[in-house]
């Protein structure tokens, strides 16, 4: 709308002309810039382009009629059902560990400020091969918990769980503390004026702006986990990665299954940025205006 | 100007000798102040005077280091047994506030809720009103300062001086008994300035008690029965508007006047 206002000023008439009138003399008509950078740009990337996209059809190595067989098969959709589930599983667990030790980490007490800053620090500083090998080999520093043993009660998805989510906190926790700092401090004391306790304060003011900064780096994570459980197939989960790997064990099919995993990947991965669109457009609600 | 027409034996705001520093600058060095209940008191000074810091200790958004502030005989913050003062836990220093309404310069609504949410969060979770008696009284409120048509707005698609009106409607859905303004038209375009203070010049004439902290010294002669000038952290002098903005006795609230005036 603002952009409208200097046009029909420039018009010199109260209502702007529809497009191709040219009759006003005081009207002289706009020219757009040629966009010749575009165009060059356009051809160079097809000439380019080209050549590469048709060696990857033309290229029998490739086998994607083995991918097209695989693609769908029960064993690749049982281990895309798996890393699906991980990844809601592990996102979930992580963020709501994260966010209880984000609001430690800001609190006044000086004991729970420590305790979040050992844990991030400690997760933080180590790899997650060494903490899944780390969980996976638990039973060997303690062999029974409980009376019961150890290796009985964590099955290898559960260790996948523990070690990925306990890691995952680590990082919710920074990216929830940043959104929480990046709320107004004004917020933080109009809500303390009017009487609203700790935990409302913090689940009806603070954590719904927070969101708007929380949600950009979280979808990030979300894609980065969805990759990263491929890193249980180390202690024989079978997630998808694992699922063609078993394939091409046993038929030697490497390239083709590995593109059946990748292009799994590559559309669940889509999907996710489609809806952290969404959910950017739901936490900037009451700023839309302002845009 | 409104004449108090009621007189308690007992001021509504006591602040008795109270300090406050922010690490080694002392911001208030022995403060003493007694508003009447009905009454308005306008506070003036130079920025850095410490005014807001005495504002902000009345509800106890400011901890201070020394001294006292009561609000209508209560002690803000502390439970005083013998000679010592026991600082009160969170949630009956909520309380407190819920009596005591707060008016921000930058206003400090809440960005994501909608205006009549604005108004209706702390009587309901604060409270606990019913969510339909909190309604209607937030309808009354806006009606009040002239916003009845922006209940479903957001804040942001208001201008500033609607924005504010919407603060003071909020700080009063909780009928307190006393409200703090801490500059609230410094934020303003000159032209939105006027709604706002009409909004609090009304208040005043229906005899709410205020503490209103401001640079608008038009407003300090047509709406306060008390002035308080500070400077340096110290009230240097108080008085009705006709002796401190016409006769000030002091010669640093005669440089401040000339130079605002």
């Amino acid at each position: 709308m603002s952009l409208a206002d200097p046009a029909s000023d420039t018009l010199a008439e109260p209502v702007p002309a529809p497009p191709g009138r040219t009759d006003a003399p005081t009207a002289p008509r706009i020219v757009p810039r040629r966009r010749t950078g575009q165009w060059t740009a356009a051809v160079a990337v097809l000439v380019l382009l080209t050549p590469a996209a048709l060696s990857v059809v033309r290229n029998d190595a490739f086998q994607w009629d083995v991918v097209a067989d695989y693609f769908l098969t029960t064993a690749v959709l049982r281990g895309l059902g798996l890393t699906l589930w991980l990844t809601a599983v592990v996102m979930a667990l992580g963020f709501a560990l994260g966010t209880l030790l984000a609001t430690m980490r800001l609190s006044a007490n000086p004991v729970l400020r420590g305790v979040s800053w050992g844990y991030v620090w400690l997760f933080r500083s180590t790899p997650i091969l060494v903490q899944l090998l780390f969980w996976f080999n638990i039973g060997a520093l303690y062999p029974t918990v409980l009376g019961i043993r150890t290796v009985n009660l964590l099955s290898p998805v559960a260790v996948a769980v523990i070690g990925l989510t306990l890691h995952e906190a680590a990082y919710a926790t920074e990216v929830v503390r940043g959104g929480i700092l990046s709320v107004e401090r004004g917020q933080l004391e109009a809500a303390q004026s009017l009487g609203l306790g700790a935990r409302r304060r913090l689940r009806r003011i603070v954590l719904p702006q927070a969101m708007r900064a929380i949600v950009p780096p979280a979808g990030n994570m979300l894609i980065g986990t969805l990759k990263g459980t491929s890193i249980v197939s180390v202690i024989a989960v079978q997630d998808l990665l694992y699922s063609v790997q078993l394939v091409y064990h046993r038929t030697y099919q490497v390239i083709p299954l590995l593109l059946v995993a990748t292009l799994w990947y590559v559309l669940v991965t889509s999907v996710l940025g489609v809806g952290q669109h969404y959910l950017e457009r739901h936490y900037a609600r009451g700023t839309a205006g302002a845009r | 100007m409104s004449t108090p027409t009621v007189t308690a034996a007992r001021p509504m705001v006591e602040i008795r000798s109270v300090h406050k520093s922010f690490g080694p600058l002392e911001v208030l060095k022995g403060v003493d102040l007694d508003v009447r209940a009905g009454e308005v008191a306008v506070v003036l000074g130079p920025s850095g005077s410490g005014k807001s810091t005495l504002l902000r200790s009345i509800n106890h958004l400011e901890k201070v280091d020394s001294g006292t502030v009561s609000v209508d005989g209560t002690l803000v913050g502390y439970r005083r047994s013998g000679d010592k003062l026991y600082e009160l836990r969170e949630r009956e220093i909520l309380r407190q506030r819920t009596d005591i309404g707060f008016v921000f310069q930058n206003f400090n609504l809440f960005p994501h809720l909608t205006v009549l949410d604005n108004l209706t969060e702390a009587p309901v979770s604060a409270l606990r009103r019913p969510k339909k008696d909190a309604l209607a009284t937030a309808v009354k409120l806006l009606e009040r300062v002239g916003l009845a048509d922006k209940a479903d707005a957001y804040p942001r698609q208001l201008s500033g001086g609607q924005q504010q009106r919407v603060a003071i409607a909020r700080a009063l859905a909780l009928e307190p008994k006393l409200l703090l303004f801490d500059e609230p038209t410094s934020a303003l375009d000159p032209e939105l300035v006027g709604e706002v203070l009409d909004v609090i010049k009304d208040l005043a004439h229906q005899g709410t008690t205020m503490i209103v902290v401001t640079h608008e010294i038009g407003f300090a002669r047509e709406v306060a029965d008390t002035v308080v000038f500070m400077d340096g952290g110290r009230i240097i002098e108080q008085g009705p508007p006709g002796e401190v903005l016409d006769n000030p006795r002091h010669e640093r609230t005669k440089s401040f006047l000339s130079k605002v005036l």
